[in-house]
């Protein structure tokens, strides 16, 4: 195995060596690792455009022949005649109670996390709490809602309503928000605060004024995913008892729906043989409202992280 | 103002406790509701109008469906981050990564109604042939496209925690890549990779929709054995069944399993998240 | 090989006239070949006019030097003179930073290593590196050592024992680690670690070892046994060094080379450029450029 070249002079040296450097034996194995790897991003990405195709191209029977009848009509019977309204307005005031609780409750947990906490028995207790919290499924916030903000607290919300049901959400996605709140407040760097305090400024004007400021793209990227989050998620308003047949009125109090519950009951519903729009339709062309609401909050947020990043390295 | 920010703090350790209340009481309840040794371990089935409560049956339901959704997760999951981690070069990062992401936004809903119209059909259907067409294969196969993203990505931060400075001593040995990624990169990184399995294995074993839609089963779940070509019933598929209908009785045993076969479900993904995140630390702390 | 019994060797140098010493420099156990038996070594490398280049701007320029084999040669200079990237050229480890390119050329035995034809690894092979900060693969001591010669395709349980020991007892290190073969190579110290690497390094047998800065995050202990090892195995390798310590230069290497930086007047970033190579005591007595005698007298860097 001896590798030393001999010391001769002149040519006979050069075209030893030389000859071994050039040699290029075909490297098998790191060719099958490259194709290896490319089948199984290819993969990921045929699926995930396989499903986007399948659904649209499911979809496409109804939301070609009426779109905003879909939006605006309720739901009915006959699929040519049912829209997704309960389910936009259901959907619609989960976010607008995800936004008013969650937000508020998660950024100010993140600041006394990370501006304000001192380590002992209490600190580590919330942060084991927030942490298991965050891996805790849906459906098991779903129990949750049942128990406490459909029953206990009944005389708040009405019962099995949009109420408990934004409450529910808020709950299952206050860990995200905090955890990704932390991590935007935690980048600022500590040079700002120092700045702030050197003025004589107390805890929360530095935190007002300078680290939030700074920290506000990466919370708003947090809340953001967790806005797309608590829209898609359809086991907890399982268990609070989502209405999946007919809703006459939409109200605050009364019986609700979201769009991901109407997605889960017409996919369940036969198609009528002969029928040129079927409950298959319908479901898919829920899905694809759902998905470009998702998606778009998935890119607005982004954006806003590249965003957020550009100034970090800016400054 | 810490006040008020400690209050909002303190909210996390009120929910956590209240969750355990509640799962808590509930199974009790249904315990007592319930002839133990006939209800809980009989052989035949998930049969909660019967009061028959086989656990055996959804356990192992959500570990075959848990199972498969590895099988599908983790070459993928773990393909796509070494690709990310050591072979792609910046721009093409900078467009798959964002991919990951959106399929990791995807709500499941979407995904079970996915399975249901193209993997069983299309996938399952043509390559198996099996007795009913939504099965635990089926529900396996969406959950673990689900599961995907999660696993790409905390194997991919597994990946790059892996200083740069042994690749580089790999290749002043006069290694090739493909040498350095197997004997030295991949080795480095084994427990932040076993992380990622533990808590993409977690949000497997918690996902619901994806299994109730497209698992196959009905309201009664006779024993059919480990074949992931039946239809099957998970343990979250077992808890959107015991609320049915919305207008079925909240009371008695057949809708207080809920809250049983969620303590259940609570613990074992409580365990598997407190092992993983224990990992993952590790990985932090030895670089 | 005979084991090395102490750390620490107060013996001054005698002086002569053909190896003026300063003793003042001397820490540990200076040795230099008398300066005429340097001229009879074959040339290992030959940089003709070396650039290099990290996208549009030039890090070095003009490097022109001969490495000898069977010495120590030395790289000296400030910080940013381009001197760990001109040691970095000579096992194509630049290739990995996607912007670096090199103009002029580096013959290697002859053979322009930048030639398309050339296989890197193959030349990575031959031509073996040490890092600054010591970097064990985290594996047993034993497979650290053994990574080389199985990527060589070395498979019989009783050969990679031989080389490991081997190559073990040719870093100094065999006494201190027989027994624990099997650990971690990070359980080491800082010292030993290194020490390790340079086993590793040898167990292929390479050609040449490059080292860049190793001794620069270790003790002086330490680094006092790596220079004696350097040393012990200069007449099986060639050995290139790169140092920001000028004592640690002057103690071991046979020849040197010192690199300085020139600000560039458009673009206001600095390239390094080689001013002067010579062999060691004429660098550090008698150097042909003012700059180094400014460098190496202490008065900038």
């Amino acid at each position: 195995m001896a590798l030393a070249t001999p010391a001769l002079g002149g040519a006979t040296a050069r075209e030893v060596v030389a000859a071994r450097l050039t040699r290029r034996d075909r490297d098998v194995a790191g060719w099958l690792m490259l194709g290896t790897l490319f089948l199984t991003v290819g993969f990921t990405l045929l699926v995930l455009f396989t499903l986007l195709f399948e659904v649209t191209s499911d979809a496409w029977p109804m939301l070609s022949e009426r779109p905003v009848d879909f939006v605006t009509d309720t739901i009915g019977s006959d699929p040519m005649a049912s829209g997704l309204w309960p389910g936009v307005y259901g959907s619609f005031f989960i976010g607008l109670g995800v936004i008013v609780l969650a937000f508020p409750i998660g950024i100010g947990a993140a600041i006394y996390l990370e501006e304000y906490a001192r380590d002992g028995f209490l600190t580590r207790l919330i942060m084991v709490s927030m942490r298991n919290l965050a891996g805790v499924p849906a459906v098991i916030y779903g129990v949750l809602g049942f128990i406490i903000f459909r029953g206990w607290l009944e005389f708040l919300t009405g019962g099995s309503s949009v109420v408990a049901a934004a409450f529910t959400m808020a709950v299952l996605v206050l860990p995200i928000v905090i955890i990704t709140s932390m991590e935007a407040i935690r980048a600022v760097p500590q040079g700002l605060r120092d700045a702030g305090y050197g003025v004589g400024a107390s805890r929360w004007e530095v935190t007002r004024d300078h680290t939030l400021a700074y920290a506000a793209p990466g919370i708003l990227t947090g809340t953001v995913l967790s806005l797309a989050r608590a829209l898609g998620e359809a086991a907890p308003l399982l268990i609070l008892g989502a209405i999946t047949g007919l809703l006459p009125e939409t109200s605050l109090t009364g019986k609700f729906t979201a769009i991901p519950m109407l997605i889960y009951n017409w996919s369940g519903r036969p198609d009528t043989p002969g029928a040129e729009i079927g409950w298959t339709s319908a479901a898919a062309a829920a899905g694809v409202m759902l998905l470009t609401l998702v998606l778009f909050f998935n890119a607005a947020a982004i954006v806003l992280r590249n965003r957020f990043e550009r100034r970090r390295i800016g400054t | 103002m810490r006040h008020v920010f400690q209050l909002a703090a303190v909210t996390s350790v009120v929910i956590s406790a209240l969750i355990l209340f509640v799962l808590f009481r509930g199974a009790f309840q249904f315990l007592n509701s319930i002839d133990f040794d006939l209800g809980l371990l009989s052989d035949t089935g998930w049969f909660p109008r019967r009061e028959r409560f086989d656990l055996r049956t959804i356990v192992v339901g959500s570990v075959v469906v848990g199972s498969v959704a590895m099988v599908v997760a983790v070459p993928f999951g773990l393909g796509t981050a070494i690709y990310l981690a050591e072979y792609a070069r910046p721009r093409v990062r900078q467009i798959i990564k964002p991919v990951i992401e959106v399929l990791a936004g995807m709500p499941s809903v979407v995904v079970g109604l996915f399975a249901i119209r193209f993997i069983a059909p299309n996938v399952v259907a043509k390559l198996f042939d099996p007795n009913q067409s939504l099965n635990m294969l089926v529900a396996g196969l969406g959950i673990g496209i689900l599961v995907i993203p999660i696993m790409a990505s905390v194997s991919e931060d597994a990946l790059s925690a892996v200083p740069g400075s042994l690749r580089e001593a790999s290749y002043g040995c006069g290694a090739k890549k493909v040498t350095t990624v197997t004997k030295v990169v991949l080795p480095a990184a084994v427990s932040g990779l076993v992380a990622a399995s533990i808590i993409a294995i977690s949000r497997a074993i918690g996902e619901t929709m994806v299994a109730t839609m497209a698992g196959g089963a009905a309201d009664t779940v006779p024993w059919k054995g480990y074949s992931p070509l039946e239809p099957g019933m998970t343990m979250t598929a077992a808890m959107t069944n015991a609320v049915g209908g919305t207008d079925q009785a909240a009371t008695g045993a057949p809708f207080q399993v809920l809250f049983f076969v969620g303590l259940l479900l609570f613990l074992v993904t409580l365990i598997l998240n407190t092992i993983g995140d224990r990992f993952v630390r590790r990985v932090r702390q030895r670089y | 090989m005979t084991e090395p019994t102490t750390t620490q060797d107060t013996r001054i140098p005698e002086m002569t006239e053909e190896s003026p010493v300063d003793i003042d420099l001397a820490v540990g156990q200076v040795s230099h070949d008398p300066v005429a038996t340097l001229g009879d070594h074959a040339v290992v490398f030959r940089l003709e006019d070396l650039s290099v280049y990290y996208g549009d701007f030039r890090a070095v320029r003009g490097v022109t030097i001969d490495v000898h084999q069977h010495e120590i040669t030395a790289f000296i200079g400030p910080s940013g003179c381009g001197k760990t990237t001109v040691l970095r050229s000579l096992n194509r480890m630049n290739d990995f930073i996607e912007t670096a390119r090199v103009e002029g050329r580096v013959l290697y035995h002859g053979v322009d290593l930048y030639d398309p034809a050339v296989n890197a690894t193959e030349v990575r092979r031959r031509i073996g590196m040490v890092f600054q900060k010591p970097n064990p693969f985290p594996k047993s001591i034993y497979d650290n050592v053994a990574y080389g010669p199985r990527l060589l395709g070395v498979k019989k349980r009783t050969e990679l024992d031989d080389i490991v020991e081997r190559s073990l007892r040719g870093a100094a290190l065999w006494d201190e680690v027989k027994a624990i073969l099997k650990s971690s190579g990070l359980s080491l110290s800082g010292g030993q670690q290194q020490r390790l690497c340079i086993a590793r390094a040898v167990a292929v047998e390479p050609d040449v070892i490059l080292m860049d800065e190793p001794c620069s995050a270790l003790d002086p202990i330490a680094t006092a046994r790596i220079e004696e090892l350097m040393q012990e195995i200069k007449s099986q390798y060639t050995i290139v060094i790169v140092t920001h310590n000028m004592q640690q230069a002057a103690r071991v290497s046979d020849r040197t080379a010192f690199f300085t930086t020139e600000v560039n007047p458009e673009s206001d970033r600095r390239t390094g450029l080689l001013i002067e190579y010579n062999p060691t005591p004429k660098i550090f007595s008698t150097p042909d450029d003012d700059r180094t005698e400014q460098y190496v007298t202490g008065r900038f860097g």
